[in-house]
C-alpha cells in the first residue's frame, strides 16, 4: 500500500512537472515601442571624409551618424562601469532561436540614452517559412516581349536622387 | 486631360478622362509637393531630415506619427522585411510613395472624378475606365530591357506597384542581413486593392528574395508577378485574371 502511494506520488509530481515544462513557451518580450529616439547628431564620424565631397551637390542628407558594426555587445555594458564613448553602436546579430535579435545603443554624455531593436523575433516568421515550404509550385514562364497597346507602364523607379544616393555610397567606399 | 510633373525626384503623371478644369489636376500635383516638403530625405528642411538630425519625438507632426504607425504595422505583417531604419537612418519612403498616390486618388474621387489614373515612378492607382471606355492597360517593364513590355495587365479600380533593382542599382536590401544584396530576383510587380497595399508589400516581398512571391500568394487581396535573374517569371494563382492576352 505504501509503495503504491509513493509511486503514485512520484508519478503525480512528474506529471505536474512535465505539464509545467510543456506550457513554458519561450517568450521573448517584444519592445513596447520599436521607434526609439533617433540618434543624436554630432556623434563621431569615422568615414566621412570621402563622402563629404559627394554631399556638396546633394545637401547634407548623407552626413548620418556613424554606426560601428558588431563592436558593442550587451555584455560590455554590464561589465563595464566606467563611462562609454559617445556615439551609436550596433550590436552583432544574435540568434534567439525564433529569430534574430539586434540592438542599437546610443550613448551620449557617457550614458546609454536609447536602445533600439533593429531586429527582433516575430511569431509570424515561423508561419511565413512554413508557407514558403508548402507552396513551392507556383506557375512559371519564360518572360516574353508583348506588343499590346498600354496606357502606362509599371517598373522600378528611376530617380535622379536615387542615382546620386547610389553614387555617394560608392564614393564613400572609394 | 493628362499632365506630367517631376516631383519627389520622379515623374508623376495624372490622366483624367472626365471633363475637369486644370485646377482639379493641379490640386493633385500640389498635394505631392506638400508631401515632398515633409517627407523628402534629401531636403534639409523636411521633417524627415529634422528627425534624423534629432528632432524630439513630441515635436513630430500628426501625419508623421501616422506614417510611423503604418510602417510598424507593415513591418509586423511582413516578418520584419519592411524596415524603415537603414543603418540607423529613418527613411519611410518605401511606404510614403504608395500612401501619397492613394491619398491623391481619394482627393480626386472627392471632387467627383471617376475615371482616371495617377502614376508616380511606376506605382499606379487606376480608377474607372480609360478614354475609350475600356479597363486601363498597364505594361510590366522587362527588367532586362527597359524599352520592352513583358506583360499587359488590365485594371479598373486597383493599384499596382513594381519593386526592382534594375534601374536604380541595388536599392533594396534584406533588413535581416544588411550586407546581403538581393540579386536572385530582378523585379516584383504586385496588384492590390489600392496602390498603398501594392507598394508596401511589393517593397517588403522584394526584400525576401525568391520567397517573396510565396509571401504575396498567401496575402489575401494581393497578386504578384516576379521576374528572376534567369529571365523566368513566377506568378500567383490569381494573377492570370488580370492578364491581357498578347494580340
Amino acid at each position: 500500500m505504501k509503495k503504491i502511494f509513493i509511486s503514485l506520488a512520484i508519478l503525480f509530481v512528474f506529471i505536474i512537472y512535465s505539464a509545467g515544462i510543456r506550457h513554458q513557451v519561450p517568450v521573448l518580450k517584444k519592445p513596447s515601442s520599436l521607434i526609439a529616439t533617433t540618434a543624436p547628431t554630432g556623434s563621431s564620424t569615422t568615414s566621412g571624409t570621402s563622402s563629404a565631397a559627394a554631399t556638396t551637390s546633394t545637401g547634407s542628407s548623407t552626413t548620418t551618424t556613424t554606426t560601428t558594426s558588431g563592436s558593442a555587445t550587451g555584455s560590455n555594458s554590464s561589465s563595464n562601469s566606467g563611462t562609454f564613448k559617445d556615439g551609436t553602436y550596433t550590436g552583432s546579430v544574435a540568434d534567439a532561436y525564433y529569430g534574430s535579435v539586434q540592438v542599437e545603443v546610443t550613448i551620449s554624455a557617457g550614458k546609454i540614452t536609447a536602445v533600439k531593436f533593429l531586429q527582433y523575433p516575430d511569431t509570424h516568421a515561423t508561419s511565413v517559412v512554413i508557407n514558403q515550404q508548402a507552396m513551392p509550385y507556383l506557375e512559371q514562364e519564360a518572360i516574353q516581349a508583348q506588343s499590346a497597346k498600354v496606357q502606362l507602364i509599371s517598373g522600378a523607379t528611376f530617380t535622379s536622387q536615387a542615382f546620386i544616393q547610389s553614387l555617394n555610397s560608392a564614393l564613400s567606399q572609394a | 486631360m493628362k499632365k506630367t510633373q517631376i516631383i519627389m525626384g520622379m515623374p508623376i503623371t495624372v490622366e483624367i478622362v472626365d471633363a475637369v478644369n486644370t485646377e482639379t489636376i493641379d490640386s493633385v500635383f500640389n498635394y505631392f509637393k506638400v508631401i515632398d516638403e515633409q517627407f523628402s530625405t534629401y531636403k534639409p528642411s523636411s521633417e524627415i531630415s529634422k528627425i534624423n538630425a534629432g528632432l524630439p519625438e513630441n515635436e513630430w507632426s500628426e501625419s508623421m506619427r501616422l506614417i510611423i504607425d503604418l510602417c510598424e504595422q507593415t513591418k509586423k505583417q511582413s516578418s520584419g522585411y519592411f524596415d524603415i531604419y537603414y543603418r540607423g537612418k529613418f527613411d519611410p519612403s518605401g511606404l510614403v510613395k504608395g500612401w501619397s498616390v492613394n491619398n491623391a486618388a481619394q482627393i480626386l474621387r472627392k471632387t467627383g472624378v471617376k475615371n482616371f489614373y495617377i502614376e508616380a515612378g511606376g506605382d499606379t492607382q487606376v480608377s474607372g475606365m480609360n478614354a475609350v471606355g475600356q479597363p486601363w492597360a498597364i505594361g510590366i517593364r522587362n527588367p532586362f530591357k527597359i524599352d520592352e513590355i513583358i506583360k499587359v495587365i488590365q485594371l479598373t479600380d486597383q493599384g499596382m506597384a513594381t519593386s526592382g533593382t534594375y534601374i536604380r542599382g541595388q536599392h533594396i536590401y534584406n533588413p535581416h542581413n544588411h550586407d546581403q544584396e538581393i540579386n536572385d530576383i530582378k523585379s516584383l510587380t504586385v496588384i492590390g486593392e489600392n496602390v498603398y497595399e501594392a507598394d508596401r508589400f511589393a517593397t517588403a516581398a522584394f526584400a525576401m528574395g525568391k520567397g517573396g512571391i510565396n509571401f504575396i500568394e498567401q496575402m489575401p487581396g494581393l497578386e504578384g508577378y516576379m521576374v528572376d535573374s534567369d529571365k523566368n517569371a513566377t506568378f500567383t494563382t490569381g494573377f492570370k485574371e488580370f492578364v491581357v492576352n498578347n494580340a
